[in-house]
């Protein structure tokens, strides 16, 4: 029986030009679904269905987009949770944060609550869907996986070591469905008590190249930092544990 | 005689067939997409196209010339005898001679086109190309024997029934091949398609000296974007692929098929050939695409190209140099041809191959193909103190920068090229962070959506200003804005505007004298012909000119001017890198290298990228705005 999955998308922000575009992560959300279900794909979306944007995901050979039809002030949650709990879906895929809006990454965990499901964090890949459970790869710094068994149905939120997104191509963006339906009417009070600025650059702490070869030059300027600095306490005493981190929280400036 | 009726009963015969296969083929091309052409006067014009156009391009090779003049002028003239003296039976003596006199003729030209066959050079076609002047010949002689006793020479039924019955033979083996051939997709075939050809060709401004060479837009409401099986091209496309003679220069002068690239301007086109008519390249007798086995491929006018007729990456290895198109005798359009099925890859399928994907989303979402915020365009003008439009609403010049200005090495360029500018104190201003990129790359990658996208949003931006001229140190800005902007450009924005590529602008300066300029010292120098200004463009004597009034001699590599070799970078070809055994920029530094040349002039940024990527040592490489800022007479105050 095939399973049924849904990948979730959102409008993205392109980090040079600010421009809306198919959002990174989500890109790939749609990528995996894709190579898990092909064509019995589902991919919903909670907003407007005159957002252009939704055309560059559709050209990556969706037939059509569910959209849950909303004013950009509501809460997309409460569309999708109440979607969702409609659909009987096995797996639901979305990226790990948004690139617009509050972007709190606070999505798929608050779906999960509201459905009831586990959330399984920054997947890297899908490995295979068998009697009810998926083989999972998490993605690690630096390139490294961890392999993990998840009961169906879950959400996952797919990292940007997934599998990058298709190129999206014109024509078939163009002629895909936009099928909508009445989203949630829910005020969204958390984001209409936020005031948007503009960031400031924060200062960046400068980093000693202590590296001697090209390799390790590379490596440093590629690799996610690994907090290397970091010990693993198990048999000490709960006072030196809880030293450690006083420690560290007066080093990182955090208390002072 | 009891069979002295045969020849003429098999000359109508054959004829007659001739004719059937011709229709045939006609409705072959029918296939194709509706193109409103001038029937009336594209046939009226013809001649003088066969005749001067036509004829310009193959005078390149005088011998071919002249073997072509007297063969087929020798063939069509006594087929309008032999219709007359043999089967209408007119009885003038010297209507006989004049048909005797044609004959002879093509029997000479005929004598040459088997000569030239004796030992054929690669890019020939061998196969039933191999067949053809034994069969004019068999023509020539069989008619020439035939018409003796009408001419007097002969008495009326000398040799008897023998005769008659090998002259028969003859008439079948000659005319079979003249006609029958002709429309049955023998190789003279290229005759009839030819003439049909060049009277609807799609871009008829080519004729009478002119030149057309921006990309038609492709029609992006329709149920197939760009071309995915035969069927999809306009119906005198098809009809301009079987007007091919196989003759090979394309597939001589072809960059990437010297680069053992999958490409071959010749295969190709005789595979849209296959395509059309459906069935399979085994007869095929020329080079293959290097590294493809001939055979495989297979088609029909419904099937998809792509699957099974044509590799996508034959398609993608093209630089859209033009090389072909410009050397070819028919003028058949392999560029538009391949830019057609590539919008069909890229808009339909969404293959682009490599980074092209990458370059495109990079275009959509920053209009510029690294990818760079779109804020930090003028960033390479900080220290220049440079107008911008915004502010100044009107200048003489608009220097358009193009995507030069977030590559290092091309803002030396740009930097050089605005010192030359204040020297002469000209009225310029840029649009600054307003400008986008021209579309160029997104459109030969097949992305035509983007394409236009860009050209109509670069349109409105230009219309808000007042300008003369707009200046640019990019070819290929240069043809976009030049040659294709004007379907986009529905306000006018364009109009009465002089687009100028820089040396054609710095040689104007420098001829009325507004730039002062030290004779040049170096060593050596040679000029790359920037495709994209040469044969898109027709500029090949303002950059010349311009090393000249530094008193430079310039050292020509063999090929340059209109037979100029690709750098490699057009075309989107860096982007989509089809692996070949060579890369044509190193091919293109041998060239520059053979001249004894210590310094590679060059007028366009992607040929300074490309050939620069050699490796050393080689001649160095500069724009021609370098060269002219180092020779700069500063005035001294």
């Amino acid at each position: 029986m095939p399973h049924k999955i849904i990948s979730l998308i959102s409008v993205g922000r392109h980090p040079q030009s600010g421009r809306a575009r198919r959002s990174d992560q989500d890109g790939r959300a749609v990528e995996l679904g894709l190579k898990l279900s092909g064509s019995q794909l589902e991919v919903v979306h909670a907003g407007d269905s005159e957002e252009p944007v939704l055309r560059q995901y559709a050209g990556m050979g969706l037939a059509e987009i569910t959209i849950l039809e909303q004013d950009q002030s509501m809460d997309a949650v409460a569309s999708l949770s109440t979607y969702l709990a409609s659909r009987d879906a096995d797996i639901v895929l979305t990226g790990v944060r948004s690139e617009s809006g509050e972007s709190s990454g606070m999505v798929p965990y608050i779906l999960a609550e509201a459905l009831g499901w586990p959330l399984v964090a920054r997947v890297a890949d899908i490995v295979e869907i068998k009697d009810g459970t998926a083989e999972v790869l998490l993605a690690l710094p630096r390139g490294q996986r961890r392999a993990a068994t998840v009961k169906l149905p879950f959400i996952a939120t797919i990292d940007s070591a997934a599998q990058e997104a298709r190129q999206s191509a014109y024509g078939p963006g163009l002629r895909a469905n936009m099928v909508a339906q009445s989203g949630a009417n829910e005020l969204d009070e958390l984001r209409a008590n936020w005031s948007e600025a503009p960031a400031k650059p924060r200062p960046k702490r400068l980093k000693m190249v202590k590296a001697k070869t090209a390799a390790d030059r590379f490596k440093a300027a590629t690799a996610k930092p690994a907090g290397g600095s970091g010990k693993v306490m198990k048999n000490e005493s709960t006072e030196e544990k809880a030293q450690a981190i006083f420690d560290l929280l007066i080093e990182e400036k955090v208390i002072r | 005689m009891v069979i002295d009726w045969l020849p003429s009963v098999l000359i109508v015969a054959l004829l007659a067939l001739g004719v059937i296969g011709a229709l045939r083929r006609v409705n072959l091309w029918r296939a194709g997409q509706p193109e409103k052409v001038n029937l009336i006067a594209g046939l009226l014009a013809m001649p003088n196209r066969y005749l001067k156009d036509l004829h310009h391009v193959v005078e390149r090779d005088k011998y071919m010339s002249r073997t072509h003049v007297a063969t087929g002028g020798g063939f069509v003239l006594s087929m309008v005898l032999v219709l007359v003296v043999h089967v209408f039976n007119v009885q003038e003596r010297i209507v006989a001679w004049a048909l005797l006199g044609a004959l002879a003729l093509m029997l000479i030209g005929a004598f040459f086109v088997f000569k030239r066959r004796l030992n054929p050079p690669e890019r020939l076609s061998k196969g039933p190309w191999m067949r053809l002047p034994k069969s004019l010949i068999t023509f020539a002689v069989t008619f020439i024997v035939l018409t003796l006793p009408a001419a007097g020479i002969l008495p009326e039924g000398t040799g008897g029934v023998v005769l008659i019955v090998v002259l028969s033979i003859g008439i079948v083996i000659g005319l079979g091949e003249l006609l029958f051939g002709m429309g049955w997709g023998g190789p003279m075939k290229h005759a009839f398609a030819g003439a049909l050809h060049l009277a609807f060709h799609r871009r008829p401004e080519r004729f009478g000296g002119g030149r057309s060479t921006g990309l038609k837009p492709a029609n992006l409401e329709g149920a197939v974007i760009g071309v995915a099986k035969p069927s999809d091209f306009k119906w005198n496309q098809l009809l301009g692929f079987d007007a091919c003679v196989q003759c090979g220069k394309c597939q001589a002068m072809c960059p990437a098929f010297a680069a053992g690239q999958p490409l071959n301007p010749k295969k190709l086109i005789q595979d849209m050939v296959v395509g059309l008519a459906g069935g399979t390249d085994a007869n095929y007798a020329g080079s293959p695409y290097p590294g493809k086995e001939i055979g495989n491929a297979k088609g029909s006018p419904t099937e998809v190209i792509t699957a099974g007729l044509v590799s996508q990456e034959t398609l993608w290895s093209c630089t859209t140099c033009r090389a072909c198109v410009e050397e070819c005798p028919m003028m058949i359009e392999h560029v538009d041809a391949i830019v057609d099925m590539r919008r069909f890859l890229t808009m339909e399928k969404g293959e682009t191959p490599n980074k092209g994907s990458e370059v495109l989303e990079n275009i959509i979402a920053t209009d510029n193909p690294g990818g760079y915020a779109p804020g930090s365009r003028t960033n390479w003008a900080a220290d220049q103190n440079l107008a911008v439009m915004k502010e100044k609403k009107e200048a003489d010049v608009l220097f358009w920068v193009s995507d030069g200005a977030f590559d290092m090495r091309s803002q030396r360029i740009l930097r050089a090229f605005v010192k030359l500018m204040k020297h002469a104190n000209v009225d310029v201003a840029i649009l600054g962070d307003e400008e986008r990129d021209s579309g160029d790359v997104a459109r030969r990658l097949g992305d035509d959506a983007t394409f236009q996208s860009l050209a109509k949003r670069n349109l409105a931006t230009l219309g808000q200003y007042k300008f003369k001229k707009i200046v640019t140190t990019d070819p290929h800005a240069y043809h976009c804005l030049r040659n294709e902007y004007a379907d986009f450009d529905a306000n006018g924005a364009l109009e009465g505007v002089e687009v100028l590529h820089h040396t054609t602008f710095l040689n104007q300066l420098v001829q009325s004298g507004a730039l002062k300029l030290d004779a040049f010292k170096g060593g050596k120098v040679t000029y790359h012909d920037p495709c994209y200004l040469g044969r898109y463009n027709g500029e090949y004597e303002a950059p010349r000119e311009l090393l000249r009034s530094l008193g430079i001699e310039i050292a020509e590599m063999e090929r340059s001017g209109f037979r100029s070799r690709c750098c490699g970078g057009g075309g989107g070809a860096p982007i989509t890198d089809i692996p070949g055994e060579r890369r044509i920029a190193d091919m293109r530094m041998e060239d520059v290298t053979e001249t004894g040349a210590e310094l590679v002039a060059v007028g366009c940024q992607q040929c300074t990228a490309m050939l620069e990527g050699v490796v050393e040592p080689r001649p160095e490489v500069k724009d021609i705005s370098e060269i002219l800022v180092g020779q700069l007479v500063e005035e001294v105050h």
